[in-house]
């Protein structure tokens, strides 16, 4: 009997199976529970359901309006930020660079929360009592407090790679400052911003912990549905997870497909 | 010359004051962990009240103890089964290697409730309870594409005809895989380990779906004490003051003592 010749290609065995069984699966499961009702039966009474009823509806469209404001809230302030790192010759901006993703490294829920006694210190002061009932202001700067990083650290590594010549080649060729930010910096830094983008609409849409203890839990985004239906109803919960995984893939499909990502939380590492 | 002094002065400010927006909650807490006082805004003085508070209260040490325990397990795994995967897909034929690729990005790129959820239902439909087993699977979906991903880079760089090379000369293919190929991608192993260790200490949903009962961490902990909210939670809340403020300064000597030695290296290669 021959043993056969071990190959290097086996090894990929386990994390197949792994994937299929943990990730395949799941989303089957998911998908199977959107379209059947309660007895089981194939139906599409979950989406004409969720879709009829104006409450949810309105409440998307806060959701889609709250994550797209934390998102261009985002991008102002981490695209000059990252431009500077990226284009400054100190010798310490990676200790800069550290400072903005250190607190990442305290767990999220920790971070808000004392978030949260910052507003309530605030909102003690004379003048600012408004700021205790300004649920949607606390929750947009939360979210934005949040996810920051995400968005910095995917534009100053896309603006790093950006080659220096040509910006050079931009000024001999008689472009101003203007020019040149808006034809090279702004077109090169695109990958960056796309996927900064996704790194931060996505969770503030569905990070119903941030919204819940800045909101005084009477801001409701997507993401609380699904909890919300996990507890009574879990085709009506697969149903809207159902839609989150379509808005990803349709989003990661339109913004270059399944490539290898900025690696965004190891970059530093 | 005196607009780029005016220019470099204004950059300087607003990285600064992006940087004060970051910090200013965590050292806020920092400052008010070392205060008698359980609500902020209120001195009473200096104590260390809030430490011996954290340090004797056995549940908060448990879930202490649970969280970084959690996190350990699962890098481990998570890095053991990574580097294998990506060694394997790195090998497959292409269309092989895009498959189980696209398959791995799909909890990177997934909104963490929806994979958390299908994780949860599915656990039920086939019948297995929620243990801390599913708890582990949980945090391993989430940690192992991120390790694959840290991974494949460094196989690519890697010089193949080493490998080669061993097995000519009379290696066995383990011992060949143990002592030529590891070597050259273990940078990218232990990048995604500390990766994957920061994933699993930062969860929250995932946690929750597929936690077994009674279990906890520090973030289902402070996120249930918070949304409480009563009299007894001031006292506990205000203990994770000095539990915020730990953390924080045991990060901040992580990356000085970091940047140190790697500036020594450097030093020693000059």
């Amino acid at each position: 009997m021959k043993i056969p010749r071990f190959s290097r290609k086996t090894l990929c065995i386990p994390y197949a199976v792994f994937l299929i069984f943990f990730v395949i699966v799941p989303m089957l499961v998911i998908l199977f529970y959107a379209f059947t009702d309660r007895n089981m039966h194939i139906s599409f009474s979950n989406f004409i359901r969720f879709f009829s009823d104006p409450t949810k509806l309105s409440t998307i469209v806060y959701s889609l309006v709250i994550a797209l404001i934390t998102t261009v809230i985002c991008l102002v302030i981490a695209f000059p930020v990252a431009y500077i790192l990226a284009h400054s010759r100190m010798k310490k901006k990676f200790v800069i660079l550290m400072l903005f993703v250190l607190p990442m490294w305290i767990n999220f829920v920790l971070r808000v929360n004392a978030l949260r006694e910052l507003f309530n210190l605030f909102s003690s002061l004379d003048g600012l009592e408004g700021l205790a009932n300004a649920n949607y202001f606390k929750t947009v700067f939360g979210m934005v407090y949040d996810f920051l990083p995400f968005m910095i650290l995917p534009l100053y590594t896309t603006m790093l790679k950006i080659d220096r010549s040509l910006y050079e080649a931009s000024y001999d060729l008689g472009a101003g400052a203007v020019t040149t930010f808006v034809r090279i910096t702004i077109p090169l830094s695109m990958p960056g911003v796309m996927s900064g983008v996704t790194m931060v609409f996505l969770p503030s849409m569905t990070n119903y912990v941030v919204s819940d203890m800045l909101g005084n839990a009477k801001v409701t985004i997507i993401g609380k549905f699904i909890y919300e239906y996990f507890g009574t109803d879990w085709h009506m919960g697969s149903m809207v997870a159902l839609v989150l995984l379509i808005v990803v893939f349709v989003s990661t499909w339109l913004s270059g497909g399944f490539k290898s990502e900025e690696n965004v939380r190891g970059t530093t590492l | 010359m005196k607009k780029t002094i005016v220019g470099k002065c204004l950059k300087a400010a607003f990285v600064g004051l992006v940087l004060l927006l970051l910090y200013a909650p965590i050292l806020l807490l920092a400052v008010y962990s070392f205060d008698k006082t359980d609500m902020i805004g209120k001195t009473e003085g200096f104590s260390l009240a809030h430490y011996t508070a954290l340090f004797s209260d056995s549940k908060v040490l448990g879930m202490i103890g649970n969280t970084f325990l959690l996190a350990f397990v699962a890098a481990a795994l998570s890095t053991v089964l990574g580097t294998l995967g990506a060694l394997g897909m790195f090998y497959c034929k292409k269309r092989v290697k895009g498959a189980v690729h696209a398959v791995s990005q799909i909890p990177v790129i997934n909104a963490e409730i929806v994979t958390a959820l299908a994780l949860a239902i599915t656990f039920v439909v086939v019948g297995i309870g929620k243990s801390y087993f599913t708890l582990v699977i949980g945090h391993m979906v989430i940690c192992t594409p991120f390790v694959v991903l840290s991974v494949i880079p460094k196989l690519k760089q890697m010089d193949n005809s080493l490998y080669e090379a061993a097995l000519d000369l009379g290696a066995s293919p383990f011992k060949a895989l143990w002592k030529v190929i590891l070597p050259q991608i273990i940078p990218g192993v232990i990048s995604g380990f500390m990766l994957a260790v920061t994933l699993s200490l930062d969860d929250y949903i995932v946690t929750v779906y597929t936690r077994p009962s009674g279990f906890e961490t520090i973030s289902t902990y402070v996120f249930n004490a918070t949304m409480k909210g009563n009299k007894h939670t001031a006292a506990t809340l205000s203990s994770f003051w000095a539990l915020t403020t730990i953390i924080f300064l045991l990060i901040v000597v992580f990356v000085i003592v970091s940047n140190l030695t790697s500036l020594r290296k450097k030093e020693a290669r000059r």
